[in-house]
């Protein structure tokens, strides 16, 4: 419980540390932004009225603090290019979809990987093994968005699986938008995949030959048996470390692959913002992902003491 | 042990050999004008004439990617060089005095590498704007710190040698210990980091690129070659799919290098 505490204590540090960075990067930008805004040959009156018009007239620390209180009930100011629509709701639109994306590539690569990561440690120098690490090498070398447009060429257009660009957002139809994401997040869980059977694999022939596992083989286990539930218990510890790690780069990878696949989740939000600078909805995405990064290395810390006694006792 | 040939560094320096030398011919000649645009060419496959097939303006699909190769050479090397710079003054320093500075910075570079390369370069190009030099500083600053931890642990490593210790004892200057006697030590694993660096540099301009945020339109780059070639991807696949398969080669080649420069160094 102690240790909870204290973590918590650590997260809500490095939330405001890096709620902080984020607004103050964005307010030491080059370049003026009613200027931007106005064009060059705005008037310095228009100018000044814009400027108080958006609070960017008062210090600093004082925007700060009233942009943080506000971001703490959800609100995040308006949008620069669509004037007067709360970010939030633009925000609120496309979670889902980013977290439908980001859940079901998740799955897969756990659904996937684990057996995988197994059978290549049990048939250590066999085929299946020169083959995962062949595609570990392979896919660790595609591009995202190249494999999302593979995926698109060969899924979409020459065998037809699903329409490309046929996107359709989850509040209208639910079940029309998880078969659409399957696609997406095949293009993100491929090299995920890859990686996390490696990872796997050598956890798990770096357990083989401890002495628990001789000892559970000469009390008469079957060799599945003790892979499964005696090696991949505590194999399974460093690798949930691995998970948040792969966990943030899906998020990261999400941002591209919606691109490709024209999917109308947080990232691709996020990249027209940055091209039209819209600096608020820029903040807020900016501040929901690192959000959900610090939240998920947080969770993996507490899930890490639940799975490894020997951290509790440190 | 018997001493196994070392394929992945053979195959892996063909590999990056026959693309370096592509992108180098491609700044001064190319089978046809990359830019040149020919109408009777729209859409065309891949033939003897335009190996790699034309794009939808009739351009020449291996032209264009033989000159904008040196444009994503050109970014990643400049980024790799800017990480490495800094990286290694800052890990050799931090390393060598260790103590408090040591530690912030290790901190800094612990909550940084926490983060998806690909966010905080977006964070990066947001702050700075797009364009070709953009891209470069962005992703450079993003390099140092993978740089800075390899440099510093090799000087943790060999501080405590005897031939540091023999150089202290004959009054070598502490900056003369670390980059005479210490730094060429670390050489081979800052290769491999280089290596790997460079393969990273190349995927991320590539991805910024895609997403219009990285170089400019007209410069050539491969990234921008597959934007502007995902919607003819039904009528002409040819102008996205050989791009893409340049930067998988060009990433695979590296990859395979550094792969080998490990095996070398681990015997």
């Amino acid at each position: 419980m102690k240790y909870i505490l204290k973590k918590s204590f650590t997260l809500i540090i490095t939330l405001l540390l890096v709620s902080m960075v984020t607004f103050g990067a964005f307010s030491i930008i080059p370049g003026n932004i009613a200027i931007t805004r106005l064009g060059q040959n705005a008037t310095p009156e228009r100018i000044a009225a814009l400027e108080a018009e958006l609070g960017l007239d008062r210090p600093v620390a004082e925007r700060y603090v009233d942009w943080l209180l506000n971001a703490i009930r959800g609100d995040f100011g308006e949008s620069y290019q669509y004037s007067g629509v709360p970010v939030s709701d633009l925000l609120l639109e496309r979670l889902p979809v980013t977290a439908i994306l980001t859940a079901m590539s998740l799955i897969l690569i756990l659904v996937i990987s684990i057996p995988l990561g197994l059978l290549a440690a049990r048939k250590e120098g066999s085929v299946i093994d020169t083959a995962v690490n062949l595609l570990t090498q392979v896919t660790m070398a595609i591009p995202a968005f190249f494999l999302g447009m593979l995926i698109t060429f060969v899924f979409g257009l020459v065998l037809k699986w699903f329409q490309p660009g046929k996107f359709v957002m989850p509040q209208e139809d639910l079940a029309g938008c998880v078969i659409y994401l399957i696609f997406p997040a095949i293009a993100i869980a491929l090299p995920k995949i890859a990686m996390v059977v490696k990872f796997l694999r050598n956890s798990v022939l770096s357990e083989v030959g401890k002495d628990y596992v001789w000892t559970a083989r000469s009390k008469g286990n079957r060799e599945g048996r003790v892979l499964v539930s005696h090696v991949l218990r505590n194999a399974m510890i460093p690798v949930i470390t691995f998970i948040a790690i792969v966990v943030a780069e899906i998020i990261a990878n999400s941002i591209v692959v919606e691109q490709v696949f024209s999917v109308n989740g947080v990232g691709r939000l996020l990249v027209t913002a940055i091209s039209n600078r819209d600096y608020p909805i820029v903040q807020a995405v900016v501040m929901y992902i690192t959000a959900a990064v610090v939240l998920i290395n947080f969770i993996i810390d507490i899930l890490y003491q639940v799975v490894d006694p020997r951290v509790r006792t440190e | 042990m018997k001493k196994k040939r070392n394929y992945s560094l053979m195959i892996g320096l063909v590999m990056s050999g026959i693309v370096l030398i592509l992108a180098v011919v491609g700044q001064f000649w190319t089978p046809y004008d990359p830019t040149g645009m020919d109408a009777a060419a729209r859409n065309a496959g891949p033939s003897l004439a335009h190996i790699f097939g034309c794009d939808n303006f009739g351009r020449d699909v291996f032209s264009r990617i033989m000159n904008g190769m040196g444009t994503t050479f050109f970014v990643a090397l400049c980024t790799v060089l800017i990480g490495a710079f800094f990286g290694t003054l800052i890990g050799a320093v931090t390393g060598y005095f260790g103590g408090w500075l040591d530690e912030i910075i290790m901190r800094i570079n612990d909550a940084l590498s926490a983060f998806p390369s690909i966010l905080l370069a977006l964070i990066f190009i947001s702050l700075l704007g797009t364009g070709k030099y953009n891209i470069i500083l962005a992703l450079g600053i993003l390099f140092i710190p993978s740089f800075a931890r390899i440099v510093r642990s090799e000087v943790i490593r060999c501080k405590e040698l005897e031939f540091v210790k023999s150089a202290q004892v004959m009054g070598a200057g502490k900056f003369r210990i670390i980059f005479v006697h210490i730094l060429p030590n670390a050489a081979v694993s800052m290769l491999t980091a280089a290596a790997v660096g460079f393969n990273n540099a190349v995927l991320a301009e590539a991805s910024m690129s895609y997403l219009g945020l990285g170089v400019q339109p007209p410069e050539p780059s491969l990234g921008l070659m597959l934007s502007d070639a995902q919607a003819y991807l039904e009528i002409a696949p040819w102008s996205a799919l050989f791009p893409g398969f340049v930067i998988v080669f060009i990433i695979l080649g590296f990859a395979l290098v550094s792969e080998g420069l490990r095996v070398r160094q681990s015997r």
